[in-house]
């Protein structure tokens, strides 16, 4: 659909934390900014909006993804869970409890990033995905920290709260596994 | 961004003939949305072919393993098969980009992915794999991780892609809609004259799976970059060896971040294949293979990295470590 000035916009309808909703939207319009501009869902944030810094990551159809990269118009179908969505009600996931408990951020930028790479990374293990640090065989991988650095290397913080980031995911991938 | 339409193809062939004029394909995005931002891609269409029927692993009865042009990477680096009998491939593929762009990123995609040379990325600055005729600004500029071997005066950039340096070693070929097979040593090409063309391929060419020949050999992918994890290459390498009586019955070296496609090393391989399988031989061959590297002014340590590398994973592979067949 060409409005004339040559922008183009197509509907889409994703469902959005569990709500389906249908949008009219610019081809050029990324998933991010849609969640942040037009559905005032400002957790995930835009750290780069180039892939580099994980600031945006979300659950896309269950996997995480960076959304500064993926059109919207693409994402017709899908199924998006942000940081908004990962408690339920006003109980925290397991992994959001971790982060507090061990105080794993700092000014919290990136927070939701990691919340929700952490989140797909720990399905992604459960599920045997091995990573570049995974040693040959079958077997589901070990969450050690080499594990849990590499797997999350896709998240940046620029206080470097690494070390209890780290922490954190030990704690939740420790929980998750017991 | 300069508008465009879009549309998701359902077919190969509709997809095909949707591509004309200035169209792209997209698949993952997440290399054509970034330079599209950046103003360095700049199409009036995107053809989404990320939801085509190219989304499975096969193996043929020949052996062959055929991966579709629409797998994720990280179902590529997570398959069985592919981690038991193409450990370099899964290596390399896990050796790239983050968990979260592997979880979004096609085959066809990595394959086709542009150079990282800053100056690429830079509307402002002359280049000319963007702007055919503009000058190199990366030959006497900035040129760490420029290219070491077969460039030339038009562009020293080297070829960003992990899986591809894989798939070099592999002999594998691309399947493309309505043509035959192409060999990757065919399908990635040299500089030369020509930047503007990081392949072969006509406008409109549409990948739809790679081919990978029986597997046969121990094979592994080594890569050194400037922190541990999510960082493109300095250079890298994808080597399979196949040893017999402590002498080298085969083998197959590729090379990354050294040049303008993934390198293949066939001098060292002439030279090691019937050699004893040692250190020695590793070496030498390694060395010989740098005697042509024309280093530029910021990047000559490139040279002894890459042999070292070399010798390394052939070490490596040659007592055991790194992959199996
Ligand atoms: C921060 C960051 C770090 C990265 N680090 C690494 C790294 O360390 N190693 C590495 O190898 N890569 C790395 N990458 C690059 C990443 O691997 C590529 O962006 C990705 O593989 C591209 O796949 P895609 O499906 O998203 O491609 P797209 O962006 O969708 O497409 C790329 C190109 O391929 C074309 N295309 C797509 N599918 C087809 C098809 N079927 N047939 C014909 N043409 C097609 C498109 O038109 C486009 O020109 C990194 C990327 C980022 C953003
Ligand atoms: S090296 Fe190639 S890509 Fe980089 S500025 Fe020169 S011509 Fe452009
Ligand atoms: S904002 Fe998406 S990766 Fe940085
Ligand atoms: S807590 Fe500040 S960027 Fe991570």
């Amino acid at each position: 659909m060409d409005s004339g000035d040559g922008v183009v916009h197509a509907e889409i309808t994703v469902t959005v934390n569990g709500a389906a909703r249908r949008l009219r939207v610019d081809t050029r319009v990324s998933l991010l900014d849609l969640l942040r501009e037009e559905l005032g869902l400002t957790g995930a944030k835009k750290g780069c909006d180039h892939g580099q810094c994980g600031a945006c990551t979300v659950l896309l159809d269950g996997r995480r993804a960076n959304a500064c990269l993926a059109l919207a118009v693409a994402q017709d179908g899908a199924e998006v869970v942000t940081v908004e969505g990962l408690a339920g009600g006003d109980r925290l996931s397991p992994l959001q409890q971790a982060f507090l408990d061990e105080d794993a951020f700092q000014c919290g930028y990136c927070t939701p990033g990691q919340l929700c790479s952490a989140t797909g990374m720990l399905d992604e293990a459960a599920r045997g995905r091995p990573s570049a640090v995974t040693p040959p065989g079958d077997g589901p991988p070990e969450l050690d920290d080499a594990e849990i650095r590499e797997r999350m290397s896709g998240n940046l913080c620029r206080c470097g709260a690494y070390v209890n980031i780290v922490a954190a995911v030990r704690a939740a991938a420790g929980e998750a596994a017991r | 961004m300069r508008p465009f339409a879009y549309e998701r193809a359902t077919t190969a062939g509709a997809a095909r003939a949707a591509h004309t004029g200035d169209a792209a394909y997209l698949g993952g995005g997440t290399n054509l949305v970034d330079l599209m931002r950046l103003g360095v891609a700049v199409p009036d269409r995107l053809i989404d072919v990320s939801g085509l029927a190219h989304d499975r692993i096969e193996r043929r009865d020949d052996g062959a393993i055929v991966i579709g042009a629409g797998v994720r990477n990280s179902d590529l680096a997570a398959d069985r098969t592919v981690r038991a009998e193409l450990p370099v491939l899964s290596q390399a593929v896990l050796a790239g980009a983050s968990g979260q762009i592997r979880n979004q990123a096609t085959t066809g995609g990595n394959l086709l992915q542009r150079t990282r040379c800053p100056y690429f990325q830079d509307v402002t600055k002359p280049c000319n794999k963007r702007e055919p005729g503009s000058g190199c600004a990366a030959r006497d500029g900035e040129n760490h991780n420029h290219a070491i071997l077969g460039h030339t005066l038009t562009c020293v950039a080297t070829h960003p892609s992990d899986m591809a340096v894989a798939l070099t070693a592999l002999d594998a070929s691309v399947h493309l809609h309505g043509r035959d097979p192409l060999p990757l040593a065919e399908l990635y090409r040299l500089p030369h004259d020509d930047a503007s063309r990081d392949t072969t391929l006509a406008p409109g060419d549409l990948i739809t799976a790679v081919e990978v020949p029986p597997p046969g050999m121990p094979s592994a992918y080594r890569k050194v970059r400037e922190r541990a994890s999510y960082a493109f290459a300095l250079v890298s390498a994808a080597v399979a060896l196949d040893v017999a009586d402590g002498a080298v019955r085969g083998c197959r070296i590729a090379l990354g971040g050294v040049a303008h496609r993934p390198w293949r090393a066939y001098r060292a391989e002439r030279l090691l294949t019937g050699m004893p399988a040692t250190e020695e031989s590793f070496r030498r061959a390694a060395l010989a293979e740098m005697e042509n590297a024309e280093p530029l002014r910021d990047n000559g340590y490139k040279v002894p990295l890459t042999a070292n590398l070399v010798c390394r994973t052939l070490s490596d592979l040659a007592s055991g470590e790194g992959g199996r067949p």
